[in-house]
């Protein structure tokens, strides 16, 4: 029994439930005890290591491999190399549908990027596998690696990310231009950053016959069930992947890459379990990125500082085999009002491994050039970056003109001014010292992030005892799955949280979706509400048509659930526990199944965003241009708020997300190889713990009737958005340099102090 | 390449003494505990001592475990992530943990909880958040679970202070 959901006219309404509750994590034992199984914790008797070897070279092809001596090595059991590769069902050159990028799997001895797999190497030990490999010492015919816009090669995309279009026009920006009153333009360039989950990327595979168990962090569990079936032959269910925990995936962990294809080859070929787990370094290449953008911003403002033209371009690398275009200038289409609107993009082959979606991918990058050229257009209106923005508030998504489902930016804007003390801020930059005599500045941006729906599935049931089993095939990277989809789950069925046991992240699960694009609560959750709603359907059904029921007779009514009873919707009293109803009828439990789908008429005639807006302070050392964020202050409204701990996490950790794209990251490349000069978590800069300022994340209030029908929108994503062009205006504002390059340096205040 | 060699050493892990028969001189002190004796709640982040996710108490001080040669832990004493709880009972670090939010996927965790139980041992958190971040800083999350995780061990601090009063009174 399915029923598809979830028009506007079906929605929710909240009855004392316990959504809404800031419950700590229900894995929260497993993960301070140890106890919760990340997939390089298992541990299958009979299980071969592998390590694999990957390229030091950009581009070329492999000449030599030492095969002998690594096999000579004691405990090696067998190098995989392209001359003895097992073959696979699907072209690895050919893309997987709907998302998979071509992957190299040892297809053939070419060479596309630094730490490309060139060889695998298996053994009875860690340490074996890993000197096997080192053995290989690999020989090369190197080719001139092509690093950048000087030596890359220009195109114009098909599509940008995941299929979006790579122009988009409203009116007609030369237009604009000509009739605005001032024309502020510039160039940003953002860098290439790393994913650089904790969690390497790791696998357990097992194969029994022709089924396989696969145990790995997998933030798309039904997808990769298919593409994996594709590659090995098999049909789909007989890939049994496990992903109860995931270290952290921001992306990394939704795509099919390589390595892992290659060790579940090797368990294949070996007729062992095979364990691998990349290095930190191996992590630069196969698995994607977020790719270089270089970014040209022209805004046309009127006498009164409206935008009369928004013009954004962006050029993105991308590897020489495969596309992913950073989809930056999309960031400029759903945030502004302005007459016209043109985001267009370019992309520019490297030698290097394809990049893909990493948290915010195209909002990330897109939005720090455009807060930035913001604030540099209210600067030359000589107007409030606040005021600047208000001035130019979208009341209907710019280039549609669709209304918004919900749109509390405005209170955003006030309650994070607020909170800051915003009304405070000197409009002329380095005006403020502190007690130390540190320059200080206030910078802010707006954030934004738009509400995907990815179809889901669920199925929960209702038992005798008062308790519940909801199951989905749901993704915990971090964001607090386990908790928040059983919060959602408890509320559908009118039961305590504690009363009901999710079972989540696995393949065998109805299929939960993606956990990606900020939208794996909504998704899962509304699979979840829908499956307990039709459960408790069932119940009422039973009820209601049993003439020794009090609810007999009260399906024209409706009746409602709640505390493990229905009641009439007329009358509280008159109503009686799920555990009544269903020994009456002698049955033991009710099993609603349900999938969600986000209603495309909704989707045709709201446009659908979490917004927010960002405060920061910085303080920098006047002399050695030594850079610090001082507060951040973020406020955000994103829809109906299942658990408000788990939310300000989220909003925090893409806020720290915005200090290292603005300040911290990136992977940096030797022109002359190709190579990276810092693939390692100590000259990678991420922040620590001494890094991060005393945060505040505010929940504004929105009621979201559209969005679906619990109102939830996404929060993993957008506190990236914002902060990153917000702390870049903290730093104008307090030394009077514009700095268009992320991350900022301390050379380029240095470099700007001088200048002046 | 005679790699085999055949070492016993003798080490507490947890408060269970362990003889461990080593066949390569090249396991580290994490290896050890992960794959051969299957003590997979320390996590291996980097490797290379950058991270802190592998991070163990050695003798009471913390260090990162892949840093260390299995073979040089003879006669240590050694506490993990495993050895913290008594019982059912967590360790106010651990509750508090949980309590402030102080993780989000938990890959990196049990170095954080080690390195914080670590830190408060030394007696050098004190209750200045700001020297927490600089103590705590050899410890990367990712996630950016940064604010629950110090305050969380300001209030660990707190209650074990407290404790440690109450005890000597």
């Amino acid at each position: 029994m399915q029923h598809e959901t979830a028009s506007p006219t079906a929605r929710h309404h909240r009855h004392g439930s316990n959504a809404g509750q800031p419950l700590t994590r229900r894995d929260g034992l497993l993960k301070v005890t140890g106890r919760a199984t990340y997939a390089a914790d298992n541990h299958p008797d009979g299980t071969l290591y592998a390590v694999v070897a990957t390229s030091s070279i950009a581009r070329g092809r492999v000449r030599s491999l030492n095969v002998e001596a690594a096999k000579a090595h004691p405990g090696v059991v067998e190098v995989l190399t392209p001359a003895n590769r097992p073959p696979l069902a699907h072209d690895p050159d050919e893309k997987m549908p709907p998302f998979g990028f071509r992957v190299e799997v040892l297809q053939d001895d070419t060479v596309r990027y630094v730490n490309q797999p060139i060889a695998m190497v298996i053994a009875q030990s860690l340490e074996a596998a890993t000197e096997g490999a080192a053995l290989l010492d690999p020989r090369y015919e190197t080719e001139p690696a092509r690093t950048g816009p000087s030596n890359g090669t220009r195109f114009d995309p098909q599509a940008i990310g995941v299929g979006a279009p790579a122009r988009t026009a409203h009116g007609d920006i030369e237009a604009g231009l000509a009739v605005a009153a001032r024309v502020t333009e510039a160039e940003y360039v953002t860098p290439s950053q790393y994913h650089n989950a904790m969690e390497p990327h790791a696998i357990v595979a097992q194969w029994d016959g022709d089924r396989v168990t696969i145990d790995m962090p997998n933030q798309a569990l039904a997808l990769s069930c298919a593409s994996y079936a594709a590659y090995f032959g098999i049909p789909a269910e007989n890939v049994v992947i496990r992903s109860p925990f995931l270290g952290g995936g921001f992306g990394s962990k939704a795509i099919l890459n390589g390595p892992q294809i290659l060790a579940i080859l090797a368990a294949r070929m070996l007729g062992h379990p095979v364990k691998l787990a990349l290095t930190r370094a191996q992590m630069y290449g196969p698995v994607g990125h977020r790719g270089r953008t270089w970014q040209k911003l022209r805004l046309g403002t009127d006498a009164q500082g409206r935008l009369t033209a928004l013009h954004h371009h962006a050029l993105g690398a991308t590897s020489s085999f495969d596309e992913f275009i950073e989809p930056a200038a999309n960031a400029s289409l759903p945030l502004y009002a302005s007459p016209a609107i043109l985001a267009e993009h370019e992309g520019l082959r490297l030698d290097i491994g394809t990049p893909g979606p990493m948290r915010a991918p195209g909002e990330a990058s897109g939005s720090a050039a455009l807060e930035v050229a913001m604030d540099e257009a209210a600067e030359a209106c000589g107007m409030d970056p606040l005021d600047f923005r208000l001035a130019n508030y979208a009341e209907t998504e710019p280039v549609t003109g669709k209304p918004f489902s919900s749109k509390a930016l405005r209170e955003c804007y006030v309650e994070g001014a607020k909170r800051f003390g915003w009304s405070e801020r000197p409009l002329a930059p380095r005006t403020m010292r502190d007690e130390n005599g540190f320059l200080v500045g206030w910078g802010m941006g707006t954030a934004v992030f738009p509400c995907p729906h990815f179809p889901a599935e669920a199925r929960a049931t209702l038992r005798a005892d008062d308790t519940a089993l909801v199951e989905t095939g749901g993704v915990d990277m971090g964001q607090g799955a386990w908790t928040a989809l059983a919060q959602i789950a408890a509320e559908a069925l009118g039961l305590d949280p504690d009363q009901v046991e999710l079972r989540s992240g696995e393949s065998t699960l109805p299929d939960g979706g993606i956990a990606g694009g900020s939208a794996h609560t909504a998704s899962a959750g509304m699979a979840l509400h829908n499956a307990g709603g039709n459960a408790i359907a069932q119940l009422a059904e039973l009820a209601t048509a049993d003439p020794e029921s009090p609810l007999f007779g009260a399906g024209n009514i409706g009746v409602v659930a709640q505390a493990g009873r229905l009641h009439r919707r007329d009358d509280e009293q008159r109503g009686e526990t799920y555990a009544a109803i269903l020994a009456r009828a002698g049955r033991t439990e009710v099993v609603g199944t349900a999938k969600s789908t986000r209603d495309p008429a909704v989707a045709s005639t709201h446009a659908m965003y979490s917004h927010g807006a960002v405060f920061a302070e910085v303080k920098i050392d006047p002399d050695l241009g030594q850079i610090r964020t001082t507060r951040l202050v973020g406020a955000f409204a994103a829809g109906r708020i299942i658990n408000p701990r788990l939310v300000r996490s989220q909003y925090f950790g893409g806020m720290i997300w915005g200090i290292s794209f603005a300040l911290h990251e990136e992977a940096i490349t030797d022109r002359r190889t190709g190579r990276f000069l810092n693939a390692d978590l100590a000259e990678y800069h991420v922040p620590v713990n001494a890094d991060v300022p005393a945060l505040d994340a505010l929940l504004i209030p929105e009621d979201d009737p559209h969005v679906n029908a619990i109102g939830v929108k996404g929060v993993g994503e957008i506190g990236i958005t914002g902060t990153v062009g917000a702390i870049a205006n903290a730093v104008w504002h307090a030394t009077g340099t514009r700095v268009r390059r992320f991350p900022i340096r301390m050379e380029d205040l240095l470099a700007g102090s001088s200048a002046e | 390449m005679g790699y085999h060699m055949s070492l016993s050493i003798r080490l507490t892990i947890n408060g269970q003494p362990r003889d461990v028969a080593l066949d390569d001189p090249r396991v580290t002190l994490l290896d050890l505990l992960r794959e051969r004796l299957h003590l997979t709640g320390t996590k291996k982040g980097c490797d290379r001592g950058q991270c802190g996710a592998c991070t163990v108490l050695v003798d009471g001080r913390r260090i990162n475990s892949c840093l260390a040669l299995a073979a040089s832990m003879d006669g240590a004493q050694i506490t993990t992530i495993e050895g913290l709880a008594d019982g059912e009972t967590l360790h106010p670090v651990q509750a508090t943990f949980i309590a402030h939010d102080g993780f989000q996927c938990g890959y990196c965790t049990p170095g954080q909880i080690m390195s914080a139980v670590g830190l408060i041992n030394e007696g050098r958190a004190g209750d200045d958040p700001e020297r927490i971040r600089e103590l705590m800083s050899g410890n990367i999350c990712r996630c950016g679970a940064y604010q629950g995780i110090t305050e969380a061990v300001l209030e660990a601090q707190k209650i074990l202070s407290d404790d440690e009063k109450r005890d000597a009174a």
